[in-house]
């Protein structure tokens, strides 16, 4: 090599600007409000409540002044800034299997290498522990594990399944009794305040509000051009209710500011909005199951919209809980109205109940059909999926296709296969209407 | 007729045991149902039923746990992705190929998310079969979980009855309270007396004997634990230099039987294990006076077993269930054997391993299928983990 030689390693593009709606920004903003008070907790005294996505009780925490610190939502964030894949092998080097969650497993070894939040700032230790079992077994080992590390009080609230499909009144005196004579008396004493059943209906009331609003906006998908997208944009729109603001006047406001938001979609006649614009043409409508895969989740969501494809309903949005059948939180009666939004949530409901609600979607959506995205950590999900998919197939007589990724380890998503899979199922969807059309 | 007097060997009975093991049509179970017009069969899955209510409804229990490394599984694999465990799949290759048609219900109780989702999956699969995600709960106290489980024993008592024809009685219940509680006294005290002479009951007889459970009805298996007891104490057996070792993790997809074999050839005698939990889940007798649905619910809020599907409400109590069964047994040491994708063994483990590291007690892991058929290097880990406590344990 000549001493003139000069090696220059090709610089990345730089990465273009990612286009979001105003109430996408809007809950950005609120989402990184929230995690400065989670990581202010040591400097303003704040007491921090972790808990569950599914079935969350924000409402009931609120009412004792704790800070909601959701760990899937944890996962979720260093999935997004693509942290997660250290932090599980960080967790599989102390001694977790490779077999288990990756949420988990994100937020051990999130543990392991300081515990610093999105903001990048240390998270704050929790000083209760609230596990609300809800949907998912893991949850229940996940909250023994941050106990062990943690040994702060942990409340049980066990939420039994709707195996038969239907929500029993054994099944909400259970919860009912759990409420009041174990989850309260013990947040009470964790966080020194005393439970005022006003304060929770006032909550509650709020809460309403704001579901009213996601369930028109996630019905707008039934128009076409859909002006959201359920799944990708979902996850935006469901953030603040699954989240800490649900029964906050910051849940009301960003829902009347999305509800005005996307009602000008549609009086537009404007396809959902994506990171690269808005969507182009709508050629394909698609429910799915599953939870999207989060490290990857601009690539997999551009694998969609690059094609016209655009997601009108999703299990996904419902797996904080389920409003589709006309469930509100009632503040008339406020502890049983807790108790049938956690029976109700849709990891909850046996699985012909999840069969039916996709094939609702199908017709109610006018979908072309259904993908799974089957994840490999998380059992709820997936086990049963394939049975899922015959089944809806059968019953609607749409096409169904069957994609594999992971929540947040990114060993487990594989770009071309996806993309691959993907586009023979556009294909199939074009061959059953092209049959449509001949007959 | 004639009868003869003579009480039969060891190796006969663990013939028998073994031929209802091997059987993957359950033949005693097809024909004990024949042998009655209107008998019912009530299949269940791991980890735990109140066999009582069905054998007071006339009905012979059923355990099913999955299909072995002697079933080939053709349309259970069409069923589940690659990372899910394999107990599913065999149990619906088991359904699906007629192995188990003869059976009128199945009830799947609350152990993890993949076999609650198999409840749905069997009510679509078959949907004439009676079928139910049998919940429990996971607080102990009595006028929550308690009255909640008396609730929900309550109303598979009323639909065992409906498929019987005729409601299951207080007096039934009781009677069946009683025959279980024989049953489960025989089972403790085979797993004491294997506790105590190792040598004279190989892990492998002792877990074929608790399968020969899940298939007879439990008159003909408590008669097999006392003719097996009776026989298994006056035969002479080599005592061999092997470490005493208890198995965990193994409560829902089953080892292959070599794998049970290969432990002890590897020198570690099994002096307890969570094979099988259904046969011994409740630790004491169940009252048999008073309200026979409050004794069983009883029974199990304070007196069951610790395993991974079950919440642990007592953060210092956590895992000391494996520390006391250490010490209760003599054991040196653990082996975890989980199976693979098991969410509920594999997430517990390392909490459970933290406990044995500070009570200094050794351990070793390893991971395993139902159809895994490579034992060396099972062998290997556990030969070495025996010559590592005969070696280094200073005992």
């Amino acid at each position: 090599m000549s001493a003139g030689t000069k090696i220059v390693t090709p610089k990345a593009a730089p990465a273009k600007e990612v286009e979001k709606d105003a109430s996408m920004q809007k809950q950005k903003d609120m989402m990184a409000a929230h995690y400065d008070r989670l990581t202010g907790a040591h400097e303003t005294g704040a007491k921090v409540c972790n808990t569950f996505v599914p079935g969350n009780l924000n409402e009931l925490i609120m009412c004792f002044d704790l800070l909601n610190n959701l760990p899937e939502i944890n996962a979720i964030q260093s999935g997004l800034r693509r942290q997660s894949g250290g932090y599980v092998l960080e967790a599989e080097k102390i001694g977790h299997s490779e077999d288990v969650c990756t949420y988990v497993k994100s937020d051990i070894g999130m543990m392991a290498k300081g515990n610093i939040g999105p903001n990048g700032k240390k998270m704050p230790d929790p000083d209760v522990l609230l596990l609300s079992y809800t949907g998912c077994f893991t949850f229940m080992k996940w909250f023994e594990l941050l106990r062990e590390q943690y040994k702060c009080e942990t409340i049980m609230l066990h939420t039994p399944y709707m195996g038969d499909g239907k929500i029993t009144k054994n099944m909400v005196e259970y919860m009912v009794k759990q409420l009041k004579e174990e989850v309260i008396p013990k947040l009470e004493r964790a966080s020194g305040v005393k439970f005022d059943i006003d304060r929770l209906r006032e909550y509650l009331k709020k809460s309403t509000k704001a579901e009213d609003n996601l369930v028109h906006v996630l019905q707008q998908a039934k128009k076409k051009p859909s002006p959201i997208d359920a799944y990708f944009g979902g996850i935006y729109y469901i953030g603040p209710i699954f989240g800490a603001f649900r029964g906050t006047q910051d849940a009301i406001d960003y829902y009347d500011f999305l509800r005005e938001e996307i009602d000008e979609r549609v009086a537009q006649g404007k396809g959902p909005v994506t990171p690269d614009g808005d969507m182009g043409k709508e050629r394909y409508r698609l429910v799915t199951e599953g939870p999207p895969n989060y490290t990857n989740f601009r690539q997999f969501w551009k694998m969609f919209y690059d094609e016209g494809a655009v997601v009108v309903a999703s299990s996904y949005t419902k797996v904080g809980g389920v409003y589709d059948f006309g469930f509100r939180h009632d503040p008339e009666k406020p502890l049983e109205t807790l108790a049938e939004y956690c029976l109700g949530v849709y990891t909850n409901r046996s699985l012909p109940m999840r069969i039916d609600m996709l094939c609702n979607y199908i017709d109610e959506y006018d979908a072309d059909g259904l993908l799974i995205n089957s994840i490999k950590s998380c059992n709820s999900f997936s086990a049963g999926q394939l049975l899922m998919m015959r089944e809806v197939e059968k019953r609607t007589g749409k096409p169904a296709a069957f994609v594999e990724s992971d929540l947040v380890d990114p060993r487990y998503f594989s770009a071309a296969n996806i993309k691959n899979r993907l586009e023979s199922y556009f294909q199939m969807v074009e061959q059953k209407r092209a049959g449509a059309r001949a007959a | 007729m004639a009868t003869s007097l003579k009480q039969p060997a060891v190796a006969d009975i663990v013939a028998r045991a073994t031929a209802l093991f091997e059987d993957l049509n359950f033949s005693s179970a097809r024909e004990w149902k024949a042998a009655k017009p209107g008998r019912k069969v009530i299949g269940y899955m791991p980890i735990y039923v109140p066999r009582e209510l069905m054998h007071a409804g006339d009905m012979l229990p059923l355990g099913i746990v999955g299909g072995g490394d002697q079933l080939e599984v053709i349309h259970g694999d069409a069923y589940y992705q690659s990372y899910i465990c394999r107990i599913p799949r065999s149990t619906v290759e088991l359904g699906v190929s007629g192995r188990i048609d003869f059976v009128d219900g199945m009830l799947f109780p609350s152990i993890c998310d993949v076999i609650r989702n198999l409840s749905g999956m069997w009510k679509m699969m078959f949907p004439h079969v009676y079928s139910r995600y049998f919940d429990v709960p996971q607080n102990y106290k009595d006028e929550i979980g308690g009255n909640y489980y008396i609730n929900e024993l309550a109303e598979l008592r009323e639909d065992l009855g409906r498929l019987r024809g005729k409601p299951i009685t207080d007096a039934e219940l009781a009677n069946s309270i009683g025959v279980y509680n024989e049953n489960r006294r025989l089972v403790r005290e085979l797993y004491n007396f294997r506790a105590g002479k190792p040598w004279q009951v190989p892990a492998a007889e002792v877990y074929l004997l608790m399968r020969a459970g899940l298939v007879l009805p439990v008159e003909q298996h408590s008669d097999m634990l006392r003719d097996y007891l009776a026989a298994v104490r006056v035969e002479q057996r080599p005592k061999r230099d092997n470490c005493r070792i208890v198995l965990t993790g193994v409560f829902c997809e089953q080892p292959p039987l070599n794998l049970i074999k290969s432990l002890e050839l590897a020198g570690c005698y099994v002096v307890d294990d969570d094979l099988l939990l259904v046969t011994r889940w409740l630790t004491a007798d169940v009252p048999i006076d008073g309200d026979p649905m409050r004794n069983l619910a009883l029974t199990f809020l304070h007196h069951s077993e610790s395993t991974a599907a079950k919440y642990e409400p007592n953060q210092k109590e956590k895992g000391q269930h494996l520390v006391r069964a250490v010490k209760r047994t003599g054991a040196e040491g653990v082996i975890f054997a989980c199976p693979s994708f098991c969410d509920p063994a594999l997430l517990d483990r390392p909490i459970l391993q933290h406990v044995l590291k500070d009570a200094g007690i050794p351990y070793i892991a390893f991971k395993y299928a139902e159809n895994s058929g490579q034992m060396q290097p099972i062998r290997e880990q556990a030969g070495t983990f025996a010559d590592s406590i005969k070696l280094w344990s200073g005992k």
